[in-house]
């Protein structure tokens, strides 16, 4: 492992399958009785979130108070970047203060690397702007392995706004390094350019694009769903959601399109009736609460991971 | 005879007189006196020199003789595309500051991209920057004015004062003109006193706020991008608008094969248009973002292996007319965020010329094609009497030592904008002596 957790790309499957496995031994202390460990006891935490976040925020500080360390927060609307101070000057005085972990949210993509490379705390990536957020697609992992066993030979479908979504692109990412084969279905508009084949993180037989959902969904064992950011609309990328639901909507009659017992993701917040129906959100087949469940376990373990990388946990 | 100096054994370089071969470069109170040629290719300028053979000698005494052995003597360079920052971001750059790094660049005269604060689009701005210039600058500044008040794109600006002034050029430079009316009034009007309008070409909707080249590179980096066509379909609108005006156009900063090509067919199509290209669109492409180093942002943005090949092929086969250095510095706070808040632009002019060598290496230009792309084809279209060492001429030459390598450390520039992505390259041939203004700075 290394110091940071910038991206998925900068690590190899090796460091998945122990951040997964690790994980799991961390979702059996969230299901005892008392759920802390002292794990990082005189450690300090700060959560850096530049954009607004409930679930991914929430997540991160749970797993930093069952691990014992103390937590800081710190929210961009009240602190001194609205007096004009940079994000060097802010994360300097931060690691001034003392602290071995950062964690951070930020609109701007590498804003990780670049405080990553400007610090010595390990800094977690929380999702930067439409890059990367690492710690999603690793919960999602975990939680398509919990409930199929492996990774191995699953098809499975990433569903929506891929261009915009850094959760989509650290699936891609993680998936490649397994032999899962990988469809993205959406408009083309919201596909970005992967340059299949000729990328190097995405060189992968089996990764496609489809534009035809029924097509796309045809015998998947998972359908990952993205959220439809609201803010986008009216940027042209699509005439409505009325017509993005007709599309690219997830309804039980599309769902049927998939393999019988397949699994629903999604990471939240959702739009019902936009980009998925409640039917199927609420359905025995989603197992989007698992997700957040899994979340902490999955945050617990890339914590206590950096930690004994830096040779003091 | 304080003045007077005399270069000899060093390998002259003119196109404006297609002089090539070893000689001796004679100036006499900063202008160029005399130049006697070795080489047979010159026997005519020979003939013509032999009766003052022995006044040259007799001299010799009285001059300050520089043994150019195995150097390059070269007319000095011109850099029709540099960004000074004065008046207004003076803790960028300074026409001091930006002079000294072109005469250490090998350039000896610069004109500079209206782009300041206050914004160059009008005369009282035009004069401040001759004044400072005439009492700070190290080499010679040529104002561009800007096409529209403000550069706002709205109605043009005074073009005719600020010419008077001492404008040599028109470009709203960094803000592309959007309006296509607007683009068509100021190729028609600037023909009234034959300059050119220069066309930094971006469909601002088509950029969309990228920061990068469109590709696999960003989706990589998760950065948004910056489609090619967002350059072409501009370039291909004012090549249009040049046809139906007969105005002079010239497009800056050519990044894209596809810009190359639409300009190929123009040039083929009689259409007066000229183009430029700036050392890091032929070398280094879009991986050198990878990291999200700021120093690598640059608008237009770096491009891909095929577009760097592409702009080669352009300087080759004549498509593209001038090497610019687009010189953009910025202060090292400016460049040390994050990748998408940090401003564009390199910081060029001490580079410049050593990137370009190369091209002379690989074959793809002789040093003659060379001296034309960064002194005599861009004083021709902006019609300054640089360029040339023809007889009478200022006494702007640049000596350069082709084989000499040195290591660019950026904090060694004379520029105040280090923000280069060729920091800790090692580079193949350098100016070694630059004389502007009666100076010698080597």
């Amino acid at each position: 492992m290394l110091k940071d957790l910038v991206g998925i790309k900068d690590i190899s499957r090796e460091d998945v399958e122990l951040i997964l496995s690790t994980a799991s031994s961390f979702k059996d202390v969230l299901k005892r009785d008392i759920k802390k460990v002292p794990t990082l006891r005189g450690k300090t935490t700060v959560n850096l979130f530049f954009e607004p976040s409930t679930r991914t925020k929430t997540s991160f500080e749970l797993a930093e108070k069952r691990l014992s360390t103390d937590v800081l927060n710190f929210s961009a609307p009240t602190s001194s970047v609205v007096k004009g101070e940079s994000l060097y000057d802010t994360v300097k005085t931060i690691e001034a203060y003392g602290v071995d972990f950062i964690v951070i949210r930020h609109s701007s993509s590498g804003a990780p690397h670049f405080i990553a490379r400007n610090v010595n705390a390990s800094v977690i990536n929380a999702g930067d702007g439409i890059n990367e957020h690492p710690t999603q697609a690793l919960l999602d992992a975990f939680t398509i392995i919990e409930k199929r066993g492996s990774l191995q030979g699953l098809t499975i479908a990433i569903v929506g706004d891929v261009f915009h979504s850094r959760v989509a692109k650290s699936n891609v990412y993680l998936l490649s390094k397994f032999d899962a084969e990988i469809r993205l279905i959406g408009p083309p508009t919201l596909m970005p350019d992967f340059e299949l084949n000729s990328s190097p993180v995405t060189r992968h037989p089996s990764l496609s694009v489809y534009y035809d959902m029924d097509e796309g969904l045809k015998d998947t064992d998972v359908v990952m769903m993205l959220r439809i950011q609201t803010e986008r609309q009216g940027r042209g990328f699509f005439p409505s959601t009325q017509e993005y639901f007709r599309y690219w909507g997830l309804d039980m009659k599309r769902l049927k399109r998939a393999k019988k017992d397949a699994l629903v993701m999604h990471p939240g917040p959702m739009n019902r009736g936009v980009e998925i129906s409640s039917d199927v959100a609420d359905s025995s087949q989603s197992v989007i609460l698992d997700q957040v469940t899994n979340g902490i376990a999955v945050r617990m373990a890339v914590m206590y991971l950096l930690s004994r990388e830096k040779g003091d946990g | 005879m304080d003045n007077s100096m005399l270069i000899k054994n060093g390998h002259i370089i003119d196109p404006s007189q297609g002089i090539d071969g070893i000689g001796v470069l004679v100036i006499e109170n900063g202008k160029i006196k005399e130049i006697k040629m070795q080489d047979a290719r010159c026997r005519m300028q020979d003939k013509k020199n032999k009766s003052r053979e022995s006044c040259i000698m007799d001299r010799e005494s009285d001059a300050r003789i520089i043994d150019a052995t195995g150097l390059y003597v070269l007319p000095g360079l011109v850099d029709m595309h540099a960004h000074l920052r004065e008046p207004g971001f003076e803790g960028k750059e300074a026409i001091s500051s930006g002079t000294m790094a072109a005469v250490r660049g090998g350039f000896t005269s610069v004109c500079c991209m209206p782009n300041t604060e206050p914004v160059n689009d009008n005369e009282t701005v035009t004069e401040f920057i001759l004044r400072k210039t005439y009492a700070e600058g190290a080499c010679y500044v040529f104002p561009i004015g800007a096409i529209s008040k403000g550069q706002k794109g709205e109605e043009l600006a005074e073009m005719g004062m600020m010419y008077e002034a001492g404008c040599v050029a028109f470009s709203d430079d960094g803000r592309p003109v959007m309006n296509s009316l607007l683009m068509r009034r100021a190729l028609e009007y600037s023909k009234v006193f034959h300059v050119p309008i220069i066309s930094h070409c971006e469909d601002l909707n088509l950029s969309d706020g990228g920061v990068m080249n469109e590709g696999a590179v960003s989706t990589f980096l998760g950065l948004s991008g910056i489609p090619a066509a967002a350059e072409e379909v501009m370039t291909a609108r004012d090549i249009i608008l040049a046809e139906l005006t007969g105005g002079s156009l010239h497009i800056a900063h050519v990044s894209t094969e596809g810009s190359v090509r639409l300009i190929r067919q123009a040039k083929e199509l009689g259409v007066r248009v000229t183009a430029e290209t700036c050392p890091h669109y032929f070398s280094i492409t879009e991986d050198a973002v990878k990291g999200y180093n700021t120093n690598a942002k640059v608008n237009p943005p770096l491009r891909t292996q095929r577009d760097v090949e592409a702009i080669k092929e352009g300087l080759r086969d004549g498509a593209i007319d001038v090497i610019a250095t687009d010189h953009a510095p910025h202060h090292r706070d400016d460049k040390l965020r994050e990748f998408d808040k940090a401003p564009a632009g390199i910081s060029g002019l001490e580079t410049a010329l050593s990137l370009s060598l190369k091209l002379v290496r690989d074959g793809l230009l002789t040093m003659s094609q060379l001296v034309e792309k960064m002194a005599l084809n861009p004083a021709r279209i902006m019609k300054l009497n640089k360029g040339t060492l023809n007889i009478g001429s200022e006494a702007d030459v640049v000596m350069v030592d082709a084989d000499r390598e040195w290591k660019v450390d950026p904090e060694r520039f004379a520029s105040k904008g280090k923000n280069t992505p060729f920091g800790g390259w090692v580079l193949k041939g350098m100016p070694v002596m630059t004389i502007c203004k009666g100076k010698i700075y080597e």
